[in-house]
């Protein structure tokens, strides 16, 4: 076959003539993040993930085939930009809960997030309740995680040729279905094989689905147990001159904030430019001074939460959003798809421990009032900086910390900010 | 049995049983040899196929933004009270069923319901309580529906009228003794037609395109999708001069050697079937349809109708052809044009209704008649359907070059404020840009002009254009899929008065990613107009939004928040 030479975003490179694009770009080290596509396959174009600009007209990158002459534009601002911005869709359209997910390290999609560098998202979820099928034979389908990239509708078809999933309604309605006669025909290997092509944990394998051990996972950069020391530069500027700092803990599982006093001895070093205000470490219940910056943790499901946030903002210059429930809800916006009333109702009416007419639903002028859903911090007071995880590494804060109070230059390793 | 019956065999069961049974389902997958699964993705993407028992009668109301305007909410209550249905709902009334729908090509008769797919036009409460009881007395339907003709209320004067003229039917095709296909192609480039179905494509470039392609099976579709809300201007067409489309249509065969044709109607215009059947039978009898037409050796070109089932996006060319291969309607990738790969994998040729019909003329006519009308670039006219605000709503024949403010003059405009030209997919523009002309040159339209006086809320527009758009996308993609939901957010937030002018810069940023990225037209134009509208009426935004608060909270509504908390407690201890 003929060598072609083509430009990306000026640099001249060559390939042969028909070659997919991703592929062409891989051979000359330009990395254009995929989904939908799959090796070798006819392009389906619909995740929209590798949108790139070809002689000036953005299209998607996996449908074109590489000829004399075409001039790329794949890492300017605006595409690189607008490739994170379909990923961050994805996210809010869908009810992605990393931490309670099989795929979890397996997942292309959230691999994704980690190698474009996703901290938050700039667009709201969007919190659609979504069915989980579990009536097919061998799978399971959670169309909360499913991003119709139809790579399952192309490729997983039985042995006498029927497809065994295929797009469903329309516009914001539209779902992947499951012939559930014709799953019925998969074998083991097939329905695996079916879990496998799925970028994202949308399709499962009943009683297959977390069968790799932590640092073995598709995804994983090492093994786990590796502990990164922390970074123990000396600060040297103070003056004496210590910096305020003040935390909490909104509707989150203190897990960020175990996460803060993980840096270990770490944490003398800190005390040395840093002094607690209100905070949890501290027990000190009211501002008593001006703070430098405020870390928050979790978001707010109840007035009580809004009060808090809107005092933090009051009181601190800086604020920072810690971990995910902090970001986007997180976990307890797991039940954000669901109406408060039966919510409520499950907790403590209908429970399993409550006796009938012996329980009600709380409510005191003293306690505060339940949200109808639970907000990210972004939504109720202005956020300065995000630090995403769940838990973030304790390095990752600080670091983000020092550098923010004492412009500290730092750079995160991987395993610092891959957190699932 | 080939997969392209698909749409005709779930008609027949929609048809026949009022909706299409599990059974039915199971049975149509058996005779095409695929799997359930595929037969319902077809199903549910079209949004006049029912999964569950429906009534005798199946009322479609239109909820345009001009319905809305002019009534659509008393129409809608009036409809639900007297026949004790909610829309949609699928409630088991053996009578009715009742479904909200888009645009159904009737802007100058809002609001306007299809019964049966049998027009209703200008419904108020009264004339809705009329045909319910009519109904249910069982007078024929047939015998109470309106005439959905539009009004002509425009034609240039008679030496630069393209489509109204005289007509005589075969006029046109008896030129293509005396020419062969380059010099067809010739007189279309001279004229320099561009494609009315809104992307004005060249109609020579493309046929010549086709042309070149050496495959012996070749294809002309006519697109009678006309879903652009606001638009109605194919419907006249293909009510008055059937004859001259599929003439239009003959010469495309003719050129590029194609021995097919379809037209694609959209179902919402089912009323005009039996005219355009009969005008078809027509044509075979006279010999301008079928084998060795008129005459020429080796001439053969057949034409059937194919009708759709209730998708804007089978409007786009490419999704129009999976809808007749009996697929789910989205878009193709734009790998391949449709001239090389196209029906069936075919070259194939899809035109506008108006491109056909003009063809035909600039055959009959002449490249010379049409040297005057119009602009440098946009030669001869344009049929434009005007609604909203105005005291003439219908067709216009404008000559290319008019200008927004004599067009506005014609119809009768009162207090025009704001103006969508071509749809919701195409552009909104203010009162400083009345003086654009119409033309590719400068304003182009591809055929509705949609008016708004001073009392309408622009953010009621922006609300309906862009729920419209969250549900006609085919899903295929995300930027689109997710994209538009997430603007209709921002609507939210603009109603309730949260925004602040960060959000405004969103819209516009957000909507510009969509516009780069989407796969298809519908993505690429959706965020549009609700973009440009926040700049182009930036002083009644101005009073829709708040000033950044100083103290740096975000505008949140605390009361809206707890309400439901509140009314749980309320009704737990009652
Ligand atoms: C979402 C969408 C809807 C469309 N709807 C129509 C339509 O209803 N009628 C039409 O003629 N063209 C429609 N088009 C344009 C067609 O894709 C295509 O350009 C046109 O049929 C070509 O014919 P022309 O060159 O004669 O205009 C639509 C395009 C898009 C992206
Ligand atoms: S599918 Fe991937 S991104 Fe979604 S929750 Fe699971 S691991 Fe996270
Ligand atoms: S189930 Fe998985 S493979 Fe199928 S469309 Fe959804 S994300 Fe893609
Ligand atoms: S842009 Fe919208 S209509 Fe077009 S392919 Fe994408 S989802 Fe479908
Ligand atoms: S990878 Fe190209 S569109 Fe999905």
């Amino acid at each position: 076959m003929k060598t072609v030479t083509f430009k990306i975003d000026g640099r001249v490179c060559t390939t042969k003539k028909g070659k997919n694009l991703i592929e062409a770009a891989k051979q000359n080290g330009v990395f254009i993040p995929t989904l939908c596509h799959f090796k070798n396959r006819n392009p389906l174009g619909t995740c929209r993930i590798c949108s790139i600009k070809l002689n000036g007209r953005s299209i998607a990158g996996c449908t074109i085939q590489v000829d004399e002459g075409m001039d790329f534009e794949v890492n300017s601002t605006e595409m690189l930009d607008a490739r994170k911005a379909i990923l961050e869709m994805m996210f809010v359209e869908g009810n992605h809960f990393c931490p309670s997910c099989e795929k979890s390290g397996d997942c292309a999609m959230q691999n994704l997030g980690y190698e474009m560098g996703i901290r938050y998202t700039r667009f709201p979820h969007l919190f659609v309740d979504r069915l989980v099928d579990a009536r097919p034979e061998r799978i399971v389908v959670n169309q909360n995680r499913c991003i119709r990239c139809k790579r399952c509708v192309e490729e997983v078809k039985t042995k006498d040729g029927y497809t065994v999933f295929n797009a469903t309604n329309r516009g914001n309605e539209t779902v992947i279905g499951i012939d559930y006669k014709q799953e019925a025909k998969l074998s083991e290997v097939e329905a695996e094989r079916a879990m496998e092509i799925c970028p994202t944990g949308s399709i499962l394998v009943k009683g297959k689905s977390v069968a790799k051990p932590f640092g073995q996972r598709k995804y994983d950069y090492g093994q786990l147990g590796e502990t990164i020391p922390f970074n123990k530069t000396k600060i040297n500027h103070t003056n004496g001159n210590k910096k305020i700092v003040a935390t909490t803990s909104l509707a989150g599982c203190f897990g960020c904030h175990m996460s803060l006093l993980d840096v270990d001895l770490g944490l003398l070093d800190l005390l040395e430019v840093i002094e607690f205000n209100k905070s949890p470490i501290t027990d000190i219940k009211k501002f008593s001074k001006h703070c430098d910056i405020g870390l928050i943790e979790g978001g707010c499901c109840n007035t009580d939460n809004i009060e808090v946030l809107r005092a933090f903002r009051k009181n601190c210059d800086i604020l920072v959003s810690v971990g995910e429930c902090a970001i986007w809800g997180g976990l307890p916006a797991n039940r954000n798809t669901i109406p408060l009333e039966e919510c409520l109702k499950e907790a403590y009416l209908n429970s399993m421990t409550s006796e009938d007419n012996e329980t009600c639903i709380p409510n005191h002028e003293d306690i505060p009032k339940i949200l109808n859903k639970v907000y990210p911090n972004h939504e109720i007071v202005k956020i300065d900086y995000h630090i995403p995880g769940c838990p973030p590494n304790a390095n990752h804060i600080w670091s983000v910390v020092k550098n923010i109070l004492f412009d500290e230059e730092f750079s995160i390793a991987y395993p610092e900010f891959k957190y699932d | 049995m080939e997969r392209t019956h698909l749409l005709n065999l779930l008609w027949n069961q929609q048809n026949a049983q009022g909706f299409i049974s599990q059974s039915a389902i199971t049975e149509i997958a058996k005779l095409l040899k695929i799997s359930t699964i595929e037969v319902e993705g077809v199903i549910t993407f079209y949004h006049f196929f029912h999964q569950k028992p429906t009534g005798k009668y199946i009322i479609y109301l239109n909820n345009s933004i001009i319905s809305e305007f002019k009534g659509f909410r008393e129409v809608k209550t009036t409809f639900e009270k007297e026949t004790g249905c909610v829309f949609g709902k699928y409630d088991n009334n053996p009578l009715f069923s009742l479904f909200e729908t888009s645009c159904i090509g009737l802007s100058d008769q809002e609001p306007a319901a299809l019964i049966n797919f049998y027009p209703f036009t200008d419904l108020t409460p009264e004339k809705v309580i009329s045909i319910i009881k009519d109904l249910k007395n069982n007078i024929p339907i047939k015998t109470i529906a309106d005439n959905p003709k539009s009004k002509i209320q425009y034609i240039p004067e008679d030496d630069k009228t393209v489509f109204f003229k005289d007509y005589t039917p075969g006029n046109s095709i008896n030129k293509l003794k005396e020419n062969n296909a380059d010099s067809i192609l010739k007189t279309i480039a001279d004229v320099n037609l561009k494609g009315r179905g809104g992307a004005f494509f060249p109609t020579a470039l493309k046929w010549q395109a086709c042309k070149k392609n050496s495959a012996k099976t070749k294809y002309i579709i006519c697109n009678a999708d006309e879903g652009e809300p606001g638009t109605f201007k194919d419907k006249i067409l293909l009510m008055e001069f059937p004859d001259l489309v599929i003439e239009g249509m003959i010469i495309a065969a003719f050129v590029v050697g194609a021995k097919e044709g379809i037209i694609y109607l959209r179902a919402e215009y089912k009323y005009l079937l039996p005219k355009l059947k009969e005008t078809i039978h027509n044509f075979y009898n006279n010999n301008y349809l079928g084998d060795k037409i008129l005459g020429i050796n080796n001439f053969t070109f057949n034409l059937k109708i194919q009708l759709g089932a209730g998708a804007y996006v089978c409007g786009e060319e490419t999704a129009l052809i999976e809808s007749l291969e009996g697929k789910r309607g989205e878009p193709r990738i734009r790998k391949y044009f449709p001239t090389d790969v196209g029906y069936l994998g075919k070259p194939t040729i899809v035109n506008n209704v108006e491109t056909f019909a003009n063809a035909a003329r600039i055959i009959e006519l002449g490249a010379d008649y049409f040297k005057n009308i119009g602009t440098e670039k946009s030669k001869g006219t344009k049929l434009i359907s005007v609604s909203g605000d105005v005291a003439k709503p219908g067709i216009y024949e404008i000559e290319w070059g008019m200008t927004v403010k004599e067009l506005l003059q014609l119809c009768q405009a009162t207090a025009p404020n704001y103006v969508q030209i071509t749809g919701p997919s195409g552009e909104c523009i203010n009162e400083t840009e009345f003086n654009r002309k119409i033309c590719n040159e400068d304003l182009t339209c591809g055929g509705a002009i949609m008016v708004f006086n001073k009392f309408r809320g622009i953010i009621k527009i922006l609300e309906n254009f862009t729920k419209f758009f969250r549900s006609e996308s085919c899903g295929v993609c995300t930027p689109c899929r997710a994209g538009n939901q997430i603007l209709f957010e921002k609507i939210k937030k603009l109603k309730k008065g949260l925004c602040t002018s960060t959000d405004l810069q969103e819209i516009k940023d957000w909507g510009n990613i969509m516009k780069l990225t989407s796969r298809c037209g519908l993505g690429k134009t959706a965020s549009n107009t609700f973009s440009t509208a926040t700049e182009k009426f930036s002083d009644y935004f101005k009073f829709k939004i708040l000033s950044e608060n100083e103290n740096q909270n975000v505008e949140f509504d605390m009361e809206s928040a707890i309400q439901d908390f509140d009314s749980i407690i309320k009704d737990n201890h009652h």
